[in-house]
């Protein structure tokens, strides 16, 4: 057999094969930060809402970040932790509401921007939803405004995080339950209020 | 004149040896160039793929343990952080298992077991070709997910519920029972394949009593992989179900159990381990004779001890559970098979010291192997009888004890047998010898290096020091010996890299070896080095166990194969009485397309169950390819 | 590797390796695991030197011509049946001497400290209770108990398998969520023991570690009558400012402290930290620096702990710091 040929020839396959999976895996990558840096928590921290309250835009800082809060799924099981260890259940329960309004129902009172999410955490609302920005550090509010938004997605993306090892009330996050349990919701709402895309 | 009633094509019986050798090479050679590499079902040139790629992966696997060395040389040493350090002990560990020890052996048996049986292709060879696309491809999904740090961080049994999917976010532990799927998959094929061309393709003659060791072996491994491989195929499906699709296998609080993981994947574990060791004590028990000038002394009694420890493996699996709680009654059952199966191994060491004993051993390198597979698996076992027994496997288990255990093991079991193996059979594979002076060194080193790297580890283990911690602080008495093993580890590297570098100068440069340059008595040595694409000219007969020994000047050959069309003789399962000449397959692409069309499906499901559904399209498409038919005529009996 | 079996014999015979050794024991369990640890250890050497006598002897020996005599190969099959009937017959008294231990080993049934220990990602929890099952108090990553009684320890995990191996007074055992084991330690000695989990459980399983202080009666009450009290008052204005930040910094979201609004509990529970002689599950020794270094910035220390780093003035890190230290 000719050995030269099919050598150069495999080797040109093998990259080929190389770099699509390299692709599909860098796509699917998902870097963790365990470390929050000061000034980049401090960063987070500037909030820019609109006046009433719903909407806003994100600090310049977490787009530089490549949005990890809402995109990587270290970051929105990290999220899903701090949903049980600070007791949102109590008000919130499963994620279809109780005291508090259901995340699952395709509505938001505040939006469905991660910023108005954070800032409803932080600061609370009106109508008994307390501050935690006394109890929480600013990267675990952005870590579960993520996971928070990531209950209520449409669509689900494919980091969202699946059932966790107890009892299970409702679809998993990864299953995109907003699309299963869509409430019409209250009638009328504000423009900004819809259902996230 | 005979001639073939159809085609008027002579048979082999016709022609002189260098008309016939012409003939059936331009039937089963393939086409040269790049399609026909890809075509290609030669078990010969695929098992060398096999083979090197599995060398590959030893070798950075390796590397990852020479940076868990470094890591580990000193208390808190800030080298690697425990992110990186999770991930590079597992990778290490699925590495070595999945990608390196069952496929280099699976490797081969795919070249080994057909000449060896004295046929002219593996059964079922373009399952083979896919079998080997599927096995680089899981391979290369694994090490380029650890390239891009997305690699597998949770232990190479990857216990829920640490992967599963409330603590091992994003899709790492997906990648990991993703590359299970592959590398099981391949095996599996691979099995299946020995299987049949031991128990249909020998050399007439070749009765049950007369098949060589090694191939006992081989085939003892390969139901051993057909019986365990399906657990563990269970496991990492129904791990990426619950992963991804919600299932609640391993959801204790909706009627899952944490423990059946542990069951299912020690079910498939432990008799792993003698998938990649018996096939060890067929290549020694195939070396030694020819270096001590006489035959294995108890051949039945040693292939009794084969099948022995292939049932006994799968009666052992709660011996890597003991610390879990289980009832004691069941605990001291496994505490009693466990320690059963060191019967069989003994049988197998006193077979080989009496067949030492009897004969004239000549040092060669292949032998050296052996005899320090003898002095460090007696080792190995022996602690394997300590961590048999339930109290003191209390103390042990998830130590450094018994990393040093399962080393001693699969590199004293396993690996010095395959090196010697390599030295044995590369003059056969390559046609050239490796330098026996370089072998040496090698065998020196290694062996040196091996027991000052892993010797240790025992002390360590009785000390406290639990595995899989990426650093131990200064105040444990831990650091003197640790500094010891990573120095040590270093003399253990330089015996592969001088092992390494004696096979790829050999490749090129070796002496040319000569059909049988050991005077070795099975059927591989009876043709040239490197075989050609038909391995034998014409179908030998055999008479005996040792064939080239007892039938030293001419060995009787079968007549009547066609030569116009690849052909094999099919021979009862027993006595290898001849029944038909059957067709082997023919060179085609689609295996390779197959694979890459499964290798989509497997990946995208990662991703997407819907990638089940629209992913099996194009499998289907390329399995429709792989089998349409061809016209050729029904065999004959 | 003669180098190796030195060490290790010696080893052996010292019994060292800190207190953290399966070689070292100092409790009832212990001891016996020793017993048969040592016993397998001799046997197999035993073997190993015998199999690699014969191997030796094998290969070197002098020999006249290859030969094929039918008597020799009869002694040979009768010397591997032999050999393998001495198989047969150690590996069955080996299995007897190790259900011998197993049988021997104590069962504590009617413990009179009765412990629940939870293991969670990655520290240890602590709950004493009375003869009731009713709780006492709670700690963290340290325990203490009386020696020369039995201390019946209940292993629950809360979030993924761990395992409590403490070598110097018993065998290890799982914490598996979902199901219930029941270790029993008794120590024969006061001292302290350091244990580790040893089932791999994540990032930080390296860092895992706890410790077993082993006292006689009386300090023991004392201990356990100190750890049910509530926290002790800051005893100075630095501490006092160090308990108003603990208390308005996230810090109280997940910790307790007994006597105080803080009721946290996803954190360990810090009522008598300053008392425990290390921080973050053996990571360091426990002063009012370490402390400090510690909440400055705990990803640097033990990446990926759960503790997150709170953003605070070098003011506030001295007095939190103190109140922390002053925690007895």
């Amino acid at each position: 057999m000719d050995s030269v040929a099919p050598v150069k020839m495999l080797t040109v396959l093998g990259a080929i094969c190389l770099v699509a999976i390299a692709a599909v895996i860098g796509w699917a990558r998902e870097p963790r930060q365990y470390r929050a840096d000061p000034p980049v928590s401090a960063a987070l921290d500037q909030l820019r809402l609109m006046p009433d309250g719903i909407g806003g835009t994100s600090p310049e800082v977490y787009f530089a970040m490549g949005k990890p809060y809402e995109s990587t799924g270290f970051d929105l099981s990290q999220g899903k932790r701090l949903y049980s260890w600070f007791g949102c259940s109590q008000c919130h329960g499963d994620g279809r509401g109780g005291k508090g309004p259901s995340f699952i129902d395709g509505w938001w009172l505040y939006g469905p921007s991660m910023v108005s999410i954070v800032a409803s955490i932080r600061n609370g609302r009106p109508h008994g939803m307390p501050a935690f920005k006394d109890k929480m550090t600013s990267d675990q509010i952005w870590q579960l405004a993520g996971y928070v938004r990531s209950m209520g997605a449409y669509s689900a993306s494919v980091v969202a995080p699946s059932r966790n090892d107890d009892k299970t009330s409702r679809p998993a996050e990864n299953r995109a339950p907003a699309a299963i349990l869509f409430d019409e919701g209250p009638i009328p709402v504000h423009p900004k209020q819809g259902p996230s895309p | 004149m005979m001639r073939d009633r159809d085609t008027q094509e002579p048979l082999d019986v016709d022609l002189d040896d260098a008309e016939l050798a012409a003939k059936l090479e331009k039937t089963w050679a393939s086409r040269p160039g790049f399609w026909g590499a890809i075509a290609t079902v030669d078990h010969k040139v695929i098992a060398r793929r096999y083979v090197v790629t599995a060398f590959v992966f030893l070798i950075l696997g390796g590397l990852l343990a020479m940076a868990m060395r470094l890591q580990l040389s000193r208390p808190e040493a800030c080298f690697i952080g425990p992110d990186r350090y999770n991930q590079i002990f597992t990778m290490h560990g699925s590495n070595m298992m999945f990608l390196f020890a069952v496929p280099v052996m699976e490797a081969m048996a795919v070249y080994l077991v057909p000449l060896m049986v004295g046929t002219r292709n593996i059964a079922f060879p373009r399952l083979n070709a896919f079998s080997y696309w599927i096995f680089l491809f899981g391979g290369l999904l694994l090490w380029l997910s650890f390239a891009l740090d997305t690699g597998p961080d949770v232990g190479w049994f990857a216990y829920v519920p640490l992967s599963g999917p409330q603590y091992a976010p994003g899709k790492r532990a997906d990648l990991w029972a993703q590359m299970i799927t592959f590398t099981e998959l391949a095996a599996l094929a691979v099995a299946v394949e020995i299987v049949v061309t031991v128990f249909k393709q020998r050399a007439p003659g070749m009765s049950l009593d007369r098949i060589p060791v090694l191939v006992w072996a081989m085939l003892v491994m390969s139901f051993l992989v057909i019986m365990a491989m399906p657990a563990i195929m269970v496991a990492s499906s129904t791990l990426i179900l619950d992963r991804l699709v919600g299932t609640q296998f391993y959801n204790p609080a909706l009627g899952g159990d944490a423990l059946l993981w542990q069951h299912l994947f020690w079910f498939f574990g432990h008799p792993e381990v003698y998938i990649i060791f018996l096939p060890a004590v067929g290549m020694v028990s195939t070396i030694l004779p020819s270096f001590v000038g006489r035959p294995l002394f108890g051949y039945l009694l040693l292939v009794m001890a084969l099948i022995a420890t292939g049932v006994l493996s799968f009666g052992l699996w709660v011996h890597h559970m003991f610390v879990v709680g289980l009832p004691r009654v069941g605990e001291s059952f496994f505490t009693a098979s466990s320690m059963a199966i060191a019967v069989p191994a003994g049988v197998q060491i006193f077979c080989w010291l009496a067949t030492l004993w009897a004969g004239r051993p000549v040092f060669r390198t292949p032998l050296l192997f052996v005899l320090g597979f003898i002095v460090t698996f007696v080792i190995g076992g022996l602690t394997g009888v300590m961590v048999a027994s339930v109290p003191l496997d209390s103390q042990v288990h998830d130590t450094y004890f018994v990393v040093a255990h399962f080393h001693y093991v699969l590199i004293g079991g396993a690996v010095f047998p395959l090196i010697g193996a390599v030295y044995f059979w590369f003059p056969k594979m390559t046609g050239r010898m490796m330098s026996e002076r370089l072998g040496r060194w090698a065998f020196g080193l290694i062996f040196t290096g091996f027991h000052l790297t892993f010797f240790p580890m025992h002390i360590l283990g009785l000390w406290g020091m639990p595995r899989r911690v990426y650093t131990y602080q200064p105040e444990l008495p831990w650091a003197g010996l640790n500094l010891f093993i990573s120095l040590s580890s270093v003399i253990l590297a330089a015996g592969f890299l001088v092992f390494f570098i004696d096979a790829l100068r050999s490749w090129k440069n070796g002496l040319p070896a000569g059909p049988n340059p050991w005077k070795a008595s099975t059927l591989e040595w009876a043709t040239s080095s490197p075989p050609p694409a038909y391995n034998f000219r014409r179908i030998p007969v055999v008479g005996s166990r040792d064939p080239l020994w007892s039938e030293a000047a001419d060995l009787p050959v079968a007549a009547g194969m066609r030569t116009h069309r690849r052909e094999l003789l099919v021979t009862s399962m027993v006595e290898a009485l001849p029944q038909a000449r059957e067709s082997s397959p023919s060179d085609s692409v689609w295996p390779f397309w197959t694979a890459i069309a499964t290798a989509i499906m497997l990946i995208w499901s990662i991703f997407s169950p819907w990638a089940v559904v629209w992913g099996s399209i194009p499998i289907a498409v390329a399995l429709i390819g792989w089998f349409w038919p061809k016209g050729t005529p029904e065999d004959e009996s | 590797m003669k180098a190796a079996v030195v060490i290790i014999i010696a080893a052996l015979l010292a019994g060292c390796g800190g207190n953290q050794s399966a070689l070292d024991p100092h409790g009832a369990s212990s001891v016996a695991l020793k017993d048969l640890i040592v016993l397998f250890a001799l046997i197999c050497s035993v073997i190993w030197l015998l199999v690699t006598g014969f191997l030796l002897w094998a290969v070197m020996r002098r020999r006249a011509e290859a030969r094929r005599d039918p008597a020799a190969e009869r002694r040979m099959t009768v010397a591997v049946r032999a050999s393998m009937t001495a198989t047969v017959v150690i590996v069955a008294g080996l299995t007897v001497a190790s259900f011998h231990t197993t049988q021997s080993l104590h069962s504590g049934a009617d413990a009179p400290v009765f412990v629940s220990v939870k293991g969670q990602q990655w520290w240890w929890q602590f709950t004493y209770r009375d003869g009731n099952q009713a709780p006492l108090f709670q700690t963290a990553n340290e325990i203490h108990i009386p020696v020369g009684k039995d201390v019946r320890l209940e292993l629950e995990s809360i979030d993924v398998i761990h395992s409590l191996w403490i070598p110097s007074l018993a065998g290890k055992l799982d914490l598996i969520p979902g199901r219930k084991n029941v270790l029993t330690l008794r120590a024969d000695r006061p001292g302290t023991y350091r244990g580790q989990c040893a089932e791999f459980c994540g990032l930080q399983h390296g860092h895992m570690a706890l410790l077993v202080i082993a006292q006689d009666d009386s300090s023991y009450r004392q201990w356990v009558a100190a750890q049910a009290a509530p926290a002790a008052e800051p005893s100075d204005a630095e501490a006092a400012a160090g308990k108003a930040v603990f208390m308005s910094k996230p810090c109280a979201a997940c910790h307790t402290v007994r006597g105080t609004p803080a009721t946290g509990s996803s954190g360990p529970d810090l009522t008598h930290v300053g008392g425990r002689q290390t921080i973050g599950a053996g990571l360091l020794e426990t002063t009012r620096g370490s402390l400090a270094a510690w909440i400055a910035d705990p990803q640097t220390l033990k990446p990926g702990n759960n503790m997150p780093l709170v953003p605070l003035t070098g003011e506030e890190l001295r007095q939190l710091s103190a109140y922390m230290e002053g925690l007895r």
